[in-house]
């Protein structure tokens, strides 16, 4: 019944869909104000109606019904209630549903709020929406439906998967998604203004709220799949630019390029063809990664049950939404007046500088990802990893540090380089004593680089505040100087663990010790543990700092049951200053245990900056918002007392 | 500082941003022609071998009866061959769950005089190079095929 | 600076134009990836070899466990290597019935599996299985040159392996391997 109930509803959610499209096409037309009343409520109606049907999937997987194919095949009645729930998007149809959900949710939260743009660009902004949602409901309703029934219920499900039973995994996909389809609002403001040729910032004003909740999402997200990979594959990594990383990657390189353009045409009316432009960057970078995870097409010797079928539906879309936007861009950004000017020493001008550095680094990690496929269509078969990755987006990311400790400090429109340069002297002092300590000590270039740059950043990002009655600073400028701040102590974080970090591999027998970095590790001993559905190998290893008390750690190599596999448990101990990373291996034919040590002096400030940045644009967003409602609050009341001596 | 010219500073910065976006392609295609790394099987390692230290991958079978630990008890050497040609193979550390001999296995490393010095192991169906594949195929394909053609 | 309105400058058209460009350049690729046939999987270097000795139990309580032995004499036979955890493998069951009743005659290798998981497989998906070894460890998997399941191998009447199918035997592909069979009759 809940089943029926919930296909039934997204049907009429679709529906909905249509005539939003329709209703604000016509609104556009001169004579269309009829339609004006229309648009707004429908745009809310729809939103609640997906919800709805979202809920009714989570029922589903809630109360286990077997007789739906979705339910008996991802779930299974003795999973605990947190995994149930989390099946219910960790799978192909219940995720599109998810990311419909919050794409029609978006719409319908526009449609209620939004009271800045003019009337007619936000039907445009809200018909572009019906539209992109509608590919989405086709491709759900079409092509995966969530819903639908076996023609027998299964006696039990199939998903017990316990690799996928991780707190992690459950709930980290669900993060990025919000952050993935909250830009499709920014791109539908952006097609919206295109239509009505009205940019500017009143615009930008309200796309802004809009991409800082999406790219605060992405921010979170990355940083704790970074986590995530690096606690849970036992590499002692924590970026491996593969595939589907690079894919979170590129929306959140656009959707950063995006705030700071935003925030440019808000406060100074300038940059207008280029905020659209990155409008429609961003949400299409969240479609084409999404594109590549799903469609398998970057995949390699695993591809087995590629679906071209589905991979060409949702290429289809991505021509269409994609092609279309660009498409209006050509035809439409050169009539889209040209905005405010601004000197080459301006803030401005930093702030174009780091846009254009944030979309060199997503041009060269798009083109990085893309160019196994490209080689292979000439035959030779190559993989691109960190040896690109890591110095090209280096040379981008080295100059937007030196601008982003500069940029803030510079007024808007027009400014002297002598006047900040004072200020910037001890910054710069940190920089260069900090780069030149870690040439003298032989770490590698780019480390180097990384610890002066971001040495010197931690100083300057702190520098706005100079001055500043810190209890009267406005919440968005202490969200700017948090933000910049954790990109400071991240790239600290990267740079100190490249240089740092020290390595040592053995075979040990039981009592034997080994140093690694500042610690002394002694392998006591290996016992057999069981898990509810593992069994595993279990190391007691006993570490201790620098001669001080011992400290247990406990690595283990699980094998499970059903369905089989193997999983390497790593043990972390962390301190101030490092991570002690512990992993064990196999037993070898003498008897000896392989385990591997790795000490990473201040890796953990890599997803501290990663927090902080998220927190940063936190701040931000509840300062923008706060202001806005009480705009909003003081616009209400003053028509109310106008309405009122009128009577 | 002056301003620029008011009239031009729209094609100032287009053309700044195009240097840039050219500047970054001309970059990228030239880091990656020299970085990227090509995937070899033992009968191209032997007859077009790599420079030496460069960043390729070698995929082939282990042969059986080749892998040998050395005393440290980390580092194995083993050959790799396709039919054609072997390679052998040095390797120090943790080796995947379903490195054996006999299965195939794609080594990421470099040459070293006629050596092949791996970095990293990828055994097929490791479940630690499996996951992030495994994953899309159990979320959305697998399933996805069970469902269409039931 | 800026204070004069905005000029009817020289518009820079064409360049606006290059972001269109580029999606194209990308969807022609993507397209191409997509539609490309699929030749990255690694084929067995065993096609043409006898199939390494082994003996497998019984994996299934109706049917008996596998050896290698029995491959030799009588007609060629279907070796399928399956999983009751592996998604495709329900897929190709269909498939799989189809060949057993155009009379192919099929064994199966389960691999990594467990008795009562596969029992449930099997009465959810037909059993079109001759003999069921069980292979815990992947050694027939693995001795046999495949690199994931389903694959399907055509073995002769001498114990040579002729022919390998890897991934879910799709109803295209019903023909091509009975074809092989028949092949392998000579």
């Amino acid at each position: 019944m809940i089943a029926e109930l919930g296909l039934a509803i997204l049907w009429m959610a679709a529906a909905l869909a249509v005539l939003q499209l329709v209703a604000g096409a016509l609104a556009l037309r001169p004579q269309g104000a009829a339609m004006l009343g229309v648009v707004r409520p429908v745009a809310v109606m729809q939103g609640i109606l997906v919800a709805l049907a979202f809920a009714a999937l989570i029922t589903l997987f809630v109360t286990t019904d077997l007789s739906v194919k979705l339910v008996a095949e991802n779930s299974h009645s003795a999973k605990p209630l947190i995994f149930k729930i989390a099946g219910t998007w960790g799978n192909h149809e219940g995720s599109m549903l998810l990311w419909v959900t919050i794409m029609s949710l978006a719409g319908g939260f526009v449609a209620l709020v939004e009271r800045r743009l003019p009337e007619k660009t936000l039907m445009a902004t809200l018909a572009a929406q019906a539209f992109v949602s509608l590919g989405f409901y086709a491709f759900l309703l079409l092509a995966s439906n969530p819903f639908a029934r076996l023609p027998q219920p299964a006696p039990e499900g199939a998903g017990l998967n316990p690799l996928l039973q991780d707190i992690g995994l459950a709930f980290h996909p669900p993060t990025l998604y919000v952050g993935y389809v909250g830009l499709s609002i920014a791109f539908s403001f952006a097609v919206g203004a295109l239509i009505t040729r009205d940019v500017g910032p009143a615009f930008a004003r309200a796309m802004r709220p809009w991409v800082l909740g999406a790219w605060i999402f992405l921010t979170i997200g990355i940083t704790a799949g970074s986590y995530w990979a690096y606690y849970t594959l036992g590499w002692g990594g924590w970026w491996f630019w593969d595939p589907v990383e690079n894919a979170s990657l590129m929306p959140w390189l656009a959707a950063t390029a995006l705030l700071h353009s935003v925030s440019v045409l808000a406060a100074r009316n300038a940059l207008r063809a280029w905020t659209v432009m990155l409008g429609v960057i961003a949400f299409s970078m969240s479609m084409v990664g999404t594109f590549l995870v799903r469609s398998g097409i970057l995949t390699s010797v695993h591809a087995f049950a590629v679906d071209p079928a589905r991979g060409s539906f949702i290429l289809a879309l991505l021509a269409i939404y994609i092609g279309g936007a660009l498409l209006l861009f050509a035809l439409r950004a050169s009539t889209v007046t040209e905005g405010a000017r601004f000197a080459f020493v301006s803030r401005e001008a930093a702030l174009v500088f780091n846009n254009v550095m944030l979309c060199g680094i997503l041009g060269i990690v798009l083109l990085g990802t893309l160019y196994p496929l490209l080689t292979e269509a000439f035959g030779v078969k190559v993989s691109v990893g960190p040896p690109y990755f890591n110095p090209v987006a280096a040379i981008f990311a080295f100059p937007m540090f030196v601008v982003m400790a500069v940029g803030p400090l510079l007024r808007w429109k027009d400014d002297r380089g002598g006047r900040i340069a004072p200020i910037l002297a001890v910054p710069a002092l940190v920089a260069i004593a900090a780069g030149g300590a870690a040439f003298v000590a032989g770490v590698r270039v780019l480390p180097a680089l990384g610890l002066a740059l971001g040495a010197g950043l931690a100083i300057a990002s702190l520098l706005p505040l100079r001055g500043r009655n810190l209890r009267r600073t406005p919440l968005p400028i202490w969200g700017m100087v948090i933000a910049h701040l954790g990109i400071a102590v991240a790239a600290l974080g990267m740079a100190s663990e490249s240089a740092f970090s020290t390595e040592t591999l053995a075979a040990l027998n039981p009592g034997e010790t080994r140093q690694v970095g500042p610690y002394a590790l002694t392998l006591d001993r290996i016992d057999p543990v069981a898990g509810p559905n593992w069994t595993a190998l279990q190391a007691t290893v006993s570490a201790r700092y620098d001669g001080g008390d011992a400290t247990v750690l406990l690595p283990q190599a699980r094998v499970f049951a059903n369905p089989p596999g193997t999983r390497t448990e790593s043990a972390l101990k962390t301190r101030w200053n490092g991570q002690l990373y512990v992993v064990l291996g196999e037993e070898g034919q003498d008897g000896r245990w392989q385990m591997r040590f790795w000490w990473k002096p201040f890796v953990p400030l890599i997803w501290l900056g990663g927090l902080l940045v998220g927190l940063g644009g936190l701040l931000a967003l509840i300062g923008r918002v706060a202001r806005d409602v009480k705009r909003l609050v003081a616009v209400d009341k003053i028509a109310f007392r106008r309405e009122r001596q009128g009577r | 500082m002056s301003a620029i010219k008011a009239k031009h500073q729209r094609l100032v910065l287009l053309v700044i941003a195009l240097a840039a976006l050219i500047g970054a392609g001309l970059l990228a295609a030239w880091a990656l022609s020299k970085q990227a790394s090509y995937f070899y099987v033992p009968s191209d390692l032997m007859a077009h071998p790599p420079e030496q230290g460069r960043a390729v991958r070698l995929g082939g079978m282990v042969q059986r009866g080749s892998i040998k630990t050395m005393p440290d008890g980390v580092t194995i050497t083993f050959v790799v061959g396709d039919g054609k040609a072997t390679v052998p193979v040095r390797y120090a550390g943790i080796t995947p769950d379903l490195f054996v001999e006999g299965s195939g296995v794609v080594a990421e490393g470099r040459m070293e005089g006629k050596t092949f010095v791996a970095d990293n192991l990828l055994a097929k169906h490791d479940e630690k190079y499996v996951p992030r594949e495994m994953k899309d195929m159990t979320e959305g394909q697998a399933k996805a095929v069970v469902a269409e053609t039931k | 600076m800026s204070a004069q309105p905005a000029s009817p400058a020289r518009r820079p058209g064409l360049a606006l134009w290059l972001p269109l460009v580029l999606f194209g350049g990308f969807l022609a690729l993507v397209v191409y990836g997509l539609v490309r046939p699929d030749n990255r999987e690694v084929a067995s270097t065993f096609i043409g070899k006898p199939i390494p000795a082994f003996a497998l139990p019984p994996a299934s309580a109706d049917r008996p466990g596998l050896s290698s032995a029995q491959f030799v004499g009588g007609k060629p036979r279907l070796l399928n290597i399956f999983a009751s955890w592996c998604g495709p493998c329900a897929v190709e069951s269909p498939q799989l019935a189809q060949l057993a009743k155009a009379g192919a005659e099929i064994d199966g290798v389960a691999i990594r599996d467990r008795k009562d998981d596969l029992a449930r497989f099997l009465a959810a998906n037909g059993n079109p299985f001759a003999r069921i070894g069980q292979d815990d460890l992947s050694k027939v998997q693995i001795g046999i040159g495949s690199s994931g399941v389903p694959e399907t191998f055509v073995v002769d009447a001498h114990g040579v392996i002729r022919h390998q199918h890897i991934g879910a035997i799709m109803p295209e592909d019903v023909p091509v391997i009975l074809a092989k069979l028949k092949e392998a009759e000579q």
